[in-house]
């Protein structure tokens, strides 16, 4: 509960800081569709050649880019800008104000930061995701409606453990912020369904870096592909990622030695 | 000229030591820019075999020679970002390097120049790998990797006076980023990034013989794939030095005029 307050406390703080700068929204809007706009036009391309690619149609791919741009705007909104400013305090010695606070740590971490011009892309995600069930033109019952939800509930969970893992190491190695390139340029796989890509490839997206179940999941549910196994299965991953997380968090805090306390 | 050249030599060898040092901060990096165009591969490899094999006159090893060509020419390609003149201007990084005798351009080359040395020696071991991986077909000439070796350097210099004199927009605008990200929309689709230009409708390709992107990027991939004639490779390294004198030629211009609008406290 207190959790909830906090994290809500500090969502309101972050969102009356960025709405002094209102511009900057519409400076957003145009970078999402030109984001958009490339991404239509590499499906375009790909289908101006051939009606479907692995196994998957036109609009289901579009399901997949809906929500691949969904959770990109969950993770830039939320998970990314605090996992930047945890590394920052941990290398300048800072994070000492957050540990002294009476709240769990990993908690508090995890919510003191918030960019909502961010949340665009997430709005964005969501209309692709309708347009692209509107082509589908099938009824999207209440149980893939429901299995979608909490498919991508755990992908951003699984997401967030990730990179709790991997801001951590930065108790161990200081420079981590290239960390950051690196998940950029993995998480763009999600773009595609992760089962058109050769094996290596396809593991190192599912259990490496859970881009797979961030995306392709949540797309397989919306395009009645799930099945309740893969589903289970994602739910165990998501607690055995997360246990691992909260593990390498104390295990990380015990390595810090402050900087100016 | 002496002078310029030691200068030039002192740039370059700082760089190389630089940037080695930070040589596994450099690895990331490398490495998750090489997820793009692993995707892009496996993709257009996927169509083509749908297709019975080829598309747009690449087979899946085609598409793997020029996705694996494609790593080195966009890390030669990585120049000045313009998002580095705001901090410049805004910090007044910039009053310390107008004090130097040379203009600031210099140093940026030699800079980034000297980078691409350490660049091109880091990826060699990633390009075995790659090629593990997709098997790329692929067998140059002599004249092709000479062309080759002079093309990635002569898109190096039409993207980065491009680039600088893009990046001198800040001077008058302070809100930059959708400007720059139009910028980088258009070079992405119509520079063989994204795919070979082949594989784009016939007008789209016209468009893109009007614009400098693709022989900064596709031109030099295509050289060493083999898919370019002796004469073609001569008109394209024509076609680089042109894109070059027309970048210096503006970067010339707009910097006399750029300076006047500066006004910052020295650091």
């Amino acid at each position: 509960m207190t959790l909830i307050r906090l994290a809500w406390s500090h969502f309101r703080i972050g969102a009356m800081n960025e709405l002094q700068y209102r511009v900057n929204f519409f400076v957003q809007v145009f970078q999402s569709l030109l984001a958009l706009a490339t991404g239509l036009v590499g499906l375009a391309l790909v289908f101006s050649y051939t009606p479907e690619l692995g196994g998957w149609s036109p609009p289901e791919l579009l399901a997949v880019m809906g929500v691949f741009i969904f959770m990109g705007g969950l993770i830039r909104t939320t998970i990314q800008p605090n996992m930047e400013r945890l590394m920052g305090d941990i290398q300048e010695g800072t994070l000492d104000y957050a540990l002294t606070k009476p709240a769990d740590s990993q908690a508090l971490v995890s919510v003191r930061e918030v960019r909502i011009w961010q949340t665009v892309d997430m709005a964005m995600g969501l209309i692709v995701i309708f347009i692209a069930l509107i082509q589908l033109n099938t009824q999207l019952g209440l149980a893939a409606a429901l299995a979608t939800v909490v498919a991508l509930l755990m992908g951003g969970l699984m997401i967030y453990s990730f990179w709790l893992i991997i801001t951590t190491g930065a108790f161990w190695i200081i420079r981590m912020e290239h960390v950051l390139e690196l998940f950029q340029g993995v998480y763009q796989a999600g773009r595609w369904p992760v089962t058109i890509y050769p094996d290596w490839l396809r593991t190192t997206l599912t259990f490496l870096v859970p881009v797979a179940f961030a995306v392709t999941i949540p797309a397989e549910a919306l395009t009645a592909r799930l099945t309740p196994e893969t589903l289970l299965f994602a739910a165990l991953f998501t607690l055995a990622l997360m246990l691992l997380a909260r593990w390498v968090w104390k295990t990380g805090l015990r390595h810090y030695s402050g900087a100016s306390a | 000229m002496k002078p310029m050249i030691d200068m030039y030599l002192g740039t370059v060898k700082i760089s190389i030591l630089q940037q080695f040092q930070y040589r596994v901060a450099n690895y990331f990096y490398m490495i998750g820019m090489v997820a793009e165009p692993v995707i892009y591969l496996v993709v257009w490899s996927t169509v083509a075999n749908a297709q019975g094999g080829s598309v747009g006159g690449y087979t899946a090893q085609g598409f793997a020679a020029y996705y694996i060509v494609w790593t080195l020419v966009r890390n030669m390609n990585i120049v000045l970002t313009p998002y580095a003149w705001e901090s410049r201007i805004r910090r007044g990084q910039l009053s310390a390097e107008l004090l130097r005798p040379t203009h600031p351009v210099h140093l940026d080359i030699g800079y980034f120049a000297g980078w691409k040395f350490v660049v091109i020696v880091m990826w060699l071991p990633i390009a075995a790998v790659l090629t593990l991986a997709f098997r790329p077909m692929i067998s140059p000439t002599p004249v092709e990797i000479a062309g080759f070796a002079v093309a990635i350097w002569g898109g190096f210099f039409v993207r980065f006076f491009l680039q600088w004199a893009l990046g001198l927009l800040s001077f008058w605008i302070t809100r930059v980023s959708a400007i720059f990200e139009l910028y980088f929309t258009i070079e992405l689709l119509f520079s063989g990034r994204l795919v070979p230009l082949s594989l784009m409708p016939e007008w789209a390709q016209q468009i893109a013989a009007l614009l400098p992107f693709k022989w900064a990027f596709q031109f030099p991939i295509e050289t060493l794939i083999g898919r370019l004639s002796t004469e073609e490779i001569l008109f394209g390294l024509g076609m680089q030095a042109l894109w070059t004198a027309i970048g210096i030629a503006i970067v010339s211009i707009v910097w006399r005029t750029a300076l006047r609008r500066y006004s910052a406290v020295g650091n």
